[in-house]
């Protein structure tokens, strides 16, 4: 009898794992309840009134993106440049770049 | 023989074929698995904050009222809130106390913050966990800042907010309105801005017209526009994520071009030799389809699940620089892991199928050559 792998046995092999890996991932997500915390934090959003995460805390404009004004990034003076690296990852809300409004 | 007797051949040649350029092949699915795992991460990354930011501010006032002062944002008078209360449609005008304390000891950002519920008594405060980080303090312990009169205020702290909270109230400081007041020097009869909810939440858009017409120093902000805020962000952040990752992509896309379309003349000649002991250009050009589909949805697989491990249990540490910005107070928060079959889809398909076409295509070329032409 041949006991020698053979060469498909052997891809199955390696690609089974791999597949594995694919739904495990697949799996996890679809099975996974809310991070911790995040009813609390939704009751804190709620009970607060809360508009915004505090993911930049650096400056008023990027701490409150939501609630920025027409001229946060100018605050300085109307010619300033930005001061944060942040502004270079988040653009002005879309709110503001709409023409109408106040 | 039947087709899986025949495709299990095939998928042994295959093998056998790949296992003798070992170096080559290992070294491309490596690289194969990188470019993946980068591109499903920043994916994975963006989609799962965006749904959090969503999931998250549901729950914010339907409008804030701000009022607008030569292009700033400016104090909101009381007697606004009741200007307010008698539109048609609103069915509660909420004042809010807010606003930013720079902390010189340990150069960060507090948002300070009085709710007129589940706030603070008087003489307290509650902070949040990434200020107590900073600062080293825990429930009972003094907090004491300078305030705008320039005299020190004390607080006793009477909780730290959840750690697990920390997303949205890692900077947060709750006192109570007085001290608010007495804290940052306002009058009584001033609020920051107001929160309005309105008793038709298809009438949003409406009772925001009617206000901005009754009082035109105000802007409202809805709550639609704050979510779709978090949407541009996160949106234009992956943009700038996959900019700066297109030049790996490229170099990938080049590497792999080359070694798809450049068939080199070991494997010409093994296509001559396939061809002249009788296979069919069929068979050639399904054995390649196993060497491209193996290699690059093993790659895919291996991508996927490592960003996938990345984002959602290792707390995503290729892009915290990226998350960082300039802040001293860093929110620690998880992100739920997610799944979105179109966001699969596309990465399977910008990934699998463009390297399994590319190899095909200088085979098949090999392969309808006369044997005798590519042996010489």
């Amino acid at each position: 009898m041949n006991r020698t792998l053979r060469k498909s046995t052997l891809a199955m092999w390696i690609l089974a794992p791999a597949l594995a890996i694919l739904v495990g991932a697949v799996t996890d997500a679809l099975i996974s309840d809310a991070a911790p915390g995040e009813a609390e934090m939704r009751a804190e959003v709620a009970a607060w009134g809360l508009t915004d995460l505090a993911l930049f805390t650096e400056a008023r404009y990027t701490r409150h993106p939501s609630q920025a004004d027409r001229h946060a990034a100018f605050q300085d003076h109307p010619g300033a440049l930005e001061h944060f690296p942040s502004g270079a990852l988040m653009p002005p809300p879309p709110h503001l770049r709409e023409p109408t409004g106040p | 023989m039947n087709g899986f007797a025949r495709q299990r051949y095939l998928l042994d040649f295959t093998v056998a074929s790949l296992m003798r350029r070992p170096g080559r092949n290992l070294s491309l699915l490596l690289v194969y698995t990188l470019v993946v795992f980068l591109l499903a991460s920043v994916m994975l990354y963006s989609q799962a904050i965006k749904g959090k930011a969503a999931a998250l501010l549901q729950g914010a006032p339907e409008i804030v009222v701000q009022r607008m002062e030569a292009g700033r944002h400016a104090l909101m008078p009381a007697a606004y809130l009741e200007r307010l209360g008698r539109l048609r449609g609103v069915a509660e005008v909420q004042g809010r106390l807010w606003g930013y304390y720079y902390d010189p000891a340990v150069a960060a950002n507090y948002t300070v913050m009085a709710p007129a519920r589940d706030g603070a008594a008087p003489g307290q405060v509650r902070i949040g966990a990434g200020i107590a980080r900073v600062r080293g303090l825990a429930a009972g312990d003094v907090f004491s800042l300078r305030g705008y009169d320039g005299q020190p205020h004390a607080y006793t702290v009477a909780a730290v907010l959840p750690a697990t909270s920390e997303l949205v109230s890692a900077d947060l400081m709750l006192i109570a309105p007085a001290d608010f007041r007495a804290f940052f020097g306002l009058a009584d009869d001033v609020y920051t801005d107001l929160a309005l909810s309105v008793t038709n939440p298809a009438e949003v858009r409406q009772v925001a017209r009617k206000l901005a017409e009754r009082l035109p120093d105000c802007r409202p902000i809805l709550r639609e526009e704050v979510l779709r805020t978090y949407e541009s962000v996160f949106d234009w952040r992956e943009g700038m994520l996959l900019a700066v990752l297109a030049g790996a992509v490229f170099a990938f896309l080049i590497f792999a071009w080359d070694k798809a379309t450049g068939l080199s003349a070991e494997e010409r000649r093994e296509i001559g030799i396939l061809r002249a002991i009788g296979w069919e250009t069929g068979d050639v050009l399904r054995m390649k389809l196993w060497e491209g589909g193996l290699i690059s949805f093993t790659a895919f697989c291996l991508g996927y699940g490592l960003a996938h491990l990345h984002v959602f249990h290792a707390g995503a540490p290729l892009f915290a620089g990226v998350m960082r910005g300039w802040s001293v107070l860093q929110p620690h928060f998880a992100l739920t892991p997610q799944v979105d079959a179109l966001q699969l889809t596309t990465l399977f398909l910008l990934s699998v199928v463009p390297y399994t076409v590319v190899t095909l295509v200088p085979v098949w070329r090999a392969a309808t050559v006369d044997p005798d032409s590519i042996m010489r």
